[in-house]
């Protein structure tokens, strides 16, 4: 057994992925996720590492792709206005095929918005985010454990699958201090990377990494490879956690810290002998339509929770596609949802189920 | 028989895809020609940029990476950074560097990144069909200042080496003109100081070339030529800025 640590969420992601063997860092400050650029810019020079400090978030996703594109494990993070810069990054990075990891912290918005907590960049990370057709596999994690655990994860996915992989956390999850149980050994696989810019050696034909392709039969073919791939990732990549779910009447749908809310929410409402469940999706993209086949039989209505005004509320309909009533319970502007104001939801789908 | 002449090693044979006339193509064998030279080519990574050597990632044999309009300062920093013991150039237009990229430019510069930059200044936008560039003359016809450009409108042509040459991060710093074969030697000598100090991890240089439009300038080749020598030469001197060899 690892080390047992009290951390602050923000430092665990950058202690993770130190842990995964990530030794390249660029990022630009920005509230509240700078922990981890602290934490990087302490530790990277202990390790061999490279912390850099970039003049703009644009800048910093284009020192991520150069690493990645000479092999690198490498990761940039930052909260929802600077990932809106990255956005130009990321495309090229997913049309170059470079794995890379990116981190956001979310706050509220839109604009310069606040600096509390939200989830109201799901439809950018889940959706593509930047231009032309593309996923990213998107990781929420709910706890500082999760935080520790998909980080690590992040990698392995980014290389096994050259994209793009986004952390998805807002500033509650961030800024958390819980105990954190390490591993000894992390469960690092990465593959060889022979089509990386390190310089031919003279020892074989030069490598070119590019996003551009001008003859539209070949970026047609190009696209529909990527498409066939995130079929796969579909399939074989869904994760979520069902809660409480056997026998509920009504599920909650909530995923990073409103998940934490939710268990709550689950407490309070068996305490007035409500039955409710939880069903957590991890992966945002995929979504996790699987979960929603395990408890379709059972439950007679959802109630989706978000710090937002119902972004993943529309791929919980998509899924449901009627078969059941889908309700929605959101704050925005970094207010958090109450167990108070979600309970009496809770009564009113109860009381309309009854009547 | 004597080899008089060849392609250096460091450029594919494959036809390039310039207009005729176009400088483009000058320094493109320039920097092969130094790749060769220094044997470098093997431990050297290009970065493309977006305009009309987008594409040059094809060109050359060395690996090279494509960026996004004006990024390439800060994917060549992403690769040096990772691969220190590798030479790292960037290619890049005046309307790459010096409109959408000039962050990028100046912070790499400023941090003595230890690369190499290749400024090709033709004083337009080549690619997107002859558009007003930072550096466009005052009073030269543009698709966008249709009028020629005015100060008062438009502002006033930067002038990159003068800039950069005021920050302490650069190690060598030249503009030199690729008109005739006098400057084309030039060019080539400071190229190769350039990749020469960039090995020994001196900083940043650039070199700066002027360089020909035909197409967009409406003029041909050899009317190109004298453009460079008698109206962007007098607005954008010759010469060397910084040179980390000739200080204390
Ligand atoms: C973000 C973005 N904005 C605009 C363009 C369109 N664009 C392509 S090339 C170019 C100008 C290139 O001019 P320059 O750097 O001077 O290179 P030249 O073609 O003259 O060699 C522009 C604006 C683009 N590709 N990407
Ligand atoms: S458009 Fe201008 S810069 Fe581009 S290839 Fe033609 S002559 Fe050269
Ligand atoms: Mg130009």
């Amino acid at each position: 057994m690892g080390e047992k640590l009290l951390m602050k969420g923000n430092e665990v992601i950058a202690e993770a992925a130190l842990r995964a063997g990530c030794r390249h860092y660029f990022g630009y400050p920005i509230t509240p996720q700078t922990e981890i650029a602290h934490y990087m810019a302490r530790r990277m020079p202990q390790v061999g590492g490279v912390f850099m400090q970039a003049e703009s978030e644009v800048a910093a996703i284009n020192m991520v792709y150069g690493a990645a594109a000479a092999g690198k494990r490498v990761m940039t993070s930052s909260s929802s206005p600077g990932i809106s810069l990255k956005q130009e990054g990321i495309s090229y990075a997913v049309g170059a095929r470079l794995p890379a990891v990116v981190v956001n912290i979310m706050r509220a918005g839109p604009g310069l918005g606040g600096i509390q907590p939200a989830q109201g960049d799901y439809f950018q990370a889940v959706k593509g985010g930047g231009h032309g057709d593309y996923k990213l596999i998107t990781l929420a994690p709910s706890s500082v454990q999760e935080l520790y655990e998909m980080t690590v994860e992040a990698f392995n996915l980014a290389d096994k699958y050259r994209g793009v992989v986004m952390i998805l956390g807002d500033g509650m999850l961030g800024q958390m201090m819980e105990v954190v149980q390490f591993r000894d050994e992390e469960p690092i696989s990465e593959p060889a990377k022979p089509w990386a810019a390190t310089g031919t050696g003279m020892k074989r034909e030069h490598n070119t990494i590019t996003s551009i392709h001008l003859d539209p039969s070949v970026l047609e073919h190009w696209n529909d490879e990527r498409q066939n791939q995130y079929r796969v990732i579909e399939e074989m990549e869904q994760r979520f956690e069902l809660y409480n779910t056997d026998g509920a009447d009504v599920i909650l749908v909530a995923y990073g810290s409103v998940a934490r809310i939710a268990r709550n929410v689950i407490k309070a409402a068996e305490r007035e002998g409500i039955r409710l469940g939880l069903l957590r999706p991890i992966t945002l993209w995929p979504f996790p339509t699987h979960a929603f086949e395990h408890v379709m039989p059972q439950a007679k209505a959802f109630l989706v929770l978000e710090m937002s005004a119902g972004q993943m509320l529309e791929d919980v309909r998509l899924t449901v596609e009627g078969r059941r009533p889908v309700f929605f319970h959101g704050r925005m502007g970094g207010m958090i949802p109450t167990v108070k104001d979600i309970m009496r939801e809770v009564h009113e789908i109860i009381g309309t189920r009854e009547e | 028989m004597a080899v008089v002449a060849q392609r250096p090693h460091a450029l594919r044979d494959i036809p390039l895809h310039y207009c005729p006339g176009c400088t483009h193509g000058i320094s493109h064998r320039l920097v092969a020609e130094v790749l060769d030279e220094l044997g470098i080519e093997g431990e050297t990574i290009g970065i493309s940029p977006v305009g009309c050597s987008y594409n040059n990632y094809d060109y050359f044999n060395c690996d090279m990476v494509q960026a996004a309009h004006g990024r390439a300062p800060a994917v060549a920093t992403g690769v040096k950074r990772s691969l220190p013991d590798s030479v790292v150039f960037t290619y890049q237009g005046d309307g790459d560097l010096a409109a959408i990229g000039t962050a990028e430019i100046v912070h790499a510069a400023a941090r003595g990144e230890n690369i190499t930059v290749v400024f090709i200044n033709n004083t337009i936008y080549g690619m997107t069909s002859g558009q007003m560039a930072p550096t466009t003359l005052i009073s030269q016809v543009t698709t966008t200042s249709p009028y020629g450009r005015n100060a008062k409108d438009h502002g006033n042509p930067i002038r990159i080496c003068e800039m950069l040459a005021t920050l302490q991060g650069p190690a060598y710093i030249e503009r030199v003109s690729l008109h005739d074969i006098k400057h084309i030697r030039q060019a080539k000598k400071a190229l190769t100081k350039a990749f020469r100090l960039q090995r020994e991890k001196r900083g940043f240089t650039l070199v700066e070339m002027l360089s020909t439009c035909p197409t967009n300038w409406g003029l041909d080749p050899v009317e190109s030529m004298n453009r460079v020598k008698n109206e962007v030469i007098p607005y954008y001197p010759l010469g060397v800025f910084v040179d980390c060899e000739k200080e204390g």
